[in-house]
């Protein structure tokens, strides 16, 4: 029962490897070194990387910006609700809002541009989840996340809040629709 | 020493405290009530999440789940981690355990905090999850019993070093520590790291909840709280490979491989493991990537390699063991061999395969930066966590149970048909609902989520066909898992309350002996491996572990493909 007793040798650290360990080790070596070079790879040759930009921001200043770019960009509203779908030209700063329970306001995006994302939430942490392409990000109050986003598929794309927010969680849905370009 | 105070179990010939022996017997029973009242929400959030059953309603629903989590991960986890904590240095250094009365303080303070934690969700109002993320209040008492749960459990990490040190001073032991000793202090060092991270975020929410302090910055938060949410999870790794280790010693004689190889492995995991806190944060605002990349990866993946070592040196010491005994026809037969029918192996042998292929590849994978993005807080992750946490270690302390009945509890094991078929009814239905969950969290199904059909929501969504299968496979695996979990506590709550006793005796009042150093390996003619084949002592145990290895590279190659399919970000 030697595992629970002391080891055999005063000296166990001179005990020779027996090859199934040495060779495995060195095999699970060279693994976990390829794995850890794959993400700095995926940084030079990959397109699916989140950038790093972020600011410190408030609830009141977010919503100005968001705010600002609705009533510039507006085309149309949807649902009861009157939610507005925000049509921003390809290459600008497009503002998303999570807050208690939805993603304000519906965007509308041309596929193949490239639009700088800005997400924040005006209250609790929010989780963004673009379905069905699935795209995952945390969401906190008090930073700005900013990201580079190029939709390359058209059609309707739902934001679920994948991070828990109370009791109205499962009810926080937004849009962003995809029209090809012209 | 007094001598009255100790006894020698026959069968295992292991010796034991009556003070130590009493508080592994409180530690272990909280923590299987713990693991009922955990069980129970695991029932209703289960046949809540299966979409065609779709029980409670949406308050009790995130109410559970809160006591879901706090519950099984911290509580049952670490209440049993304490009593193994005191098996390790007192037992099997056969020494007495240090300060009892502190001891039991510390218990008085764990169970103060589980009831006023509880208390606190049980109320409605402090459905927070596990996470309790700010700026998101919960009624003050759910952080105050954390604390007295930390405090107590940070005083049992004490005492264990400090039996340790009375062991050391008392020479109750030859040479070294044991190795599943040292498994323990290495989940002891983690422990008391966690705890540490755990007050410097905890004391503060628990202010803010108060109203003492105005803010606290939900990015810090994040940082600091997993630094104890994921580390805890790293103290579980270190005791249930250091209870694969005790399993494979008790059942088999096994005895490691290599000594150096396998306390190296525990060491990678004290200096790296907790590195892992940045699993969580891979997609948050504003972190570099260099330091995601290093975080992440422990390192360069040094953790990950340690629990590689160990998922070959735990099995490849049973497999040399069984050797020695004459299995040695074809690769497989000492595996074929094995006791499958009881319990204490067959439990410890699921665990170590479903921790590595399923826990075990999925973490790395979801771990890794970039494909993070294709699984953050989706289902994914649980069902990642619940092949760790629960075929992992739930499941190992399960096994070790059934041999801690008649050693510490001196009662017969009862229902013996029913504790032989647990183990397979617990990690295969454990294994199929964490399988479900990943291929539903893999379709973009989210975590934490009361309906995944948004009825009641302004807007719409649809997942496909496909994710309700899923959903429907974890509902119906998780009523297995569910089975196996109540076999456990009905074989356990029998045995030790109303079991018939052993039949030899263990009285107390026997002289203490030093604990002898394992006898010295006896080389067979034509060397170590003349047993084995290839040159390895241990040759099945090499191609499972190359098999390991394909699935995971496979596993690891597709899920970037899948990343590359995603719009491209930057």
């Amino acid at each position: 029962m030697s595992a629970i007793q002391p080891p055999a040798e005063i000296v166990w650290w001179k005990q020779p490897l027996d090859k199934v360990e040495g060779t495995w080790i060195g095999i699970a070596l060279v693994w976990s070194l390829i794995m850890f070079f794959m993400m700095p790879f995926w940084h030079v040759y990959g397109k699916q990387n989140l950038s790093s930009e972020a600011y410190k921001t408030t609830p009141q200043a977010y919503m100005a910006k968001a705010q600002a770019m609705v009533d510039q960009y507006t085309v149309r509203t949807e649902t009861a609700a009157q939610l507005p779908v925000v049509r921003p030209p390809p290459g600008s700063d497009v503002y998303l809002v999570g807050r208690l329970w939805q993603w304000w306001p519906l965007l509308e995006l041309e596929k193949g541009q490239s639009y700088r994302l800005h997400i924040s939430s005006m209250d609790w942490q929010h989780g963004f989840s673009l379905q069905p392409v699935n795209i995952n990000t945390q969401i906190l109050p008090g930073y700005e996340m900013v990201l580079t986003v190029t939709p390359d598929t058209s059609g309707e794309q739902t934001i679920i809040c994948n991070e828990f927010c109370g009791i109205g969680h499962h009810n926080m849905l937004g849009k962003i629709y995809v029209t090809e370009g012209g | 020493m007094s001598k009255e105070l100790f006894r020698t179990c026959p069968e295992s010939g292991l010796q034991f405290h009556k003070p130590a022996e009493l508080l592994m017997k409180a530690h272990a029973v909280v923590a299987v009530v713990i693991l009922l009242i955990g069980g129970i929400a695991a029932l209703l959030v289960t046949l809540t999440r299966w979409p065609a059953v779709h029980l409670l309603p949406a308050d009790r629903f995130y109410q559970l789940l809160t006591t879901h989590g706090v519950n099984m991960l911290i509580f049952w986890i670490i209440s049993f981690e304490i009593a193994i904590l005191y098996f390790c240095s007192s037992t099997l250094l056969k020494v007495r355990l240090a300060t009892p009365k502190i001891a039991w303080f510390a218990f008085l303070l764990m169970l103060a905090g589980i009831i006023v934690n509880n208390a606190a969700v049980a109320t409605g109002t402090a459905s927070v999850m596990m996470t309790s993320y700010v700026p998101m209040p919960a009624n003050p008492n759910f952080y105050l019993g954390l604390i007295l749960f930390a405090v107590g459990a940070l005083i049992g990490c004490f005492i264990f070093l400090a039996t340790l040190v009375i062991a050391k001073d008392e020479k109750t032991y030859e040479g070294s520590i044991p190795l599943v000793t040292f498994g323990a202090l290495t989940a002891c060092i983690i422990a008391v790291f966690t705890i540490a991270s755990g007050a410097i975020v905890l004391v503060p929410t628990w202010l803010w909840s108060l109203g003492y302090i105005n803010n606290i910055d939900a990015a810090m938060y994040r940082i600091v709280w997993w630094a104890l949410g994921h580390s805890s999870q790293q103290i579980n790794v270190a005791a249930h490979v250091a209870v694969w280790y005790a399993i494979a010693a008790i059942v088999f004689g096994a005895r490691p491989l290599s000594e150096k190889v396998s306390r190296t492995a525990f060491f990678l995991y004290i200096a790296f493991l907790q590195l892992a806190s940045a699993h969580h944060l891979l997609v948050d605002p504003g972190l570099s990537a260099e330091w995601k990349i290093f975080n992440t990866s422990y390192a360069m993946y040094l953790a990950v390699l340690a629990s590689m070592v160990h998922g070959l040196t735990v099995p490849g010491s049973i497999e040399v063991a069984q050797r020695a005994k004459g299995y040695t026809n074809g690769l497989f037969q000492w595996l074929r061999k094995a006791p499958w029918g009881n319990p204490v192996f067959s439990g410890m042998f699921i665990s170590l395969v479903g921790f590595g292929f399923l826990g075990g590849i999925s973490g790395v994978v979801m771990g890794t930066e970039q494909i993070n993005i294709i699984i953050h807080n989706t289902i994914y992750v649980p069902g990642h966590f619940h092949a760790t946490v629960v075929i992992g270690t739930t499941l190992a302390f399960m096994s070790l149970t059934y041999f801690l009945i008649p050693t510490l509890f001196r009662k017969q094991v009862a229902f013996p048909a029913i504790a032989r078929l647990q183990p397979y009814f617990f990690g295969i239905g454990m294994s199929v609902f964490a399988l479900a969950m990943m291929g539903a969290g893999t379709l973009g199904v989210e975590r934490r989520h009361w309906d995944m059909a948004f009825t009641n929501a302004t807007l719409s969504f649809e997942y496909p066909a496909s994710a309700y299968t899923m959903m429907g496979i974890m509902g119906l695996a998780g009523m297995v898992a569910i089975v196996g979990g109540a076999m456990y506590i009905l074989v356990t709550v029998v045995s030790v309350f109303f079991g018939k006793s052993v039949e030899s005796e263990s009285s107390y009042g026997i002289a203490t002996s030093r604990v002898m150093r394992a006898e010295p390996i006896v080389i067979p003619d034509g060397g170590h491996a003349a047993a084995g084949k290839w040159g390895f002592a241990a040759p099945g145990t090499f191609l499972l572990a190359i098999f390991f290895l394909v699935v995971f590279v496979l596993y690891y190659a597709v899920n970037w493909k899948y990343l590359a399919s995603v719009w491209p970000l930057s």
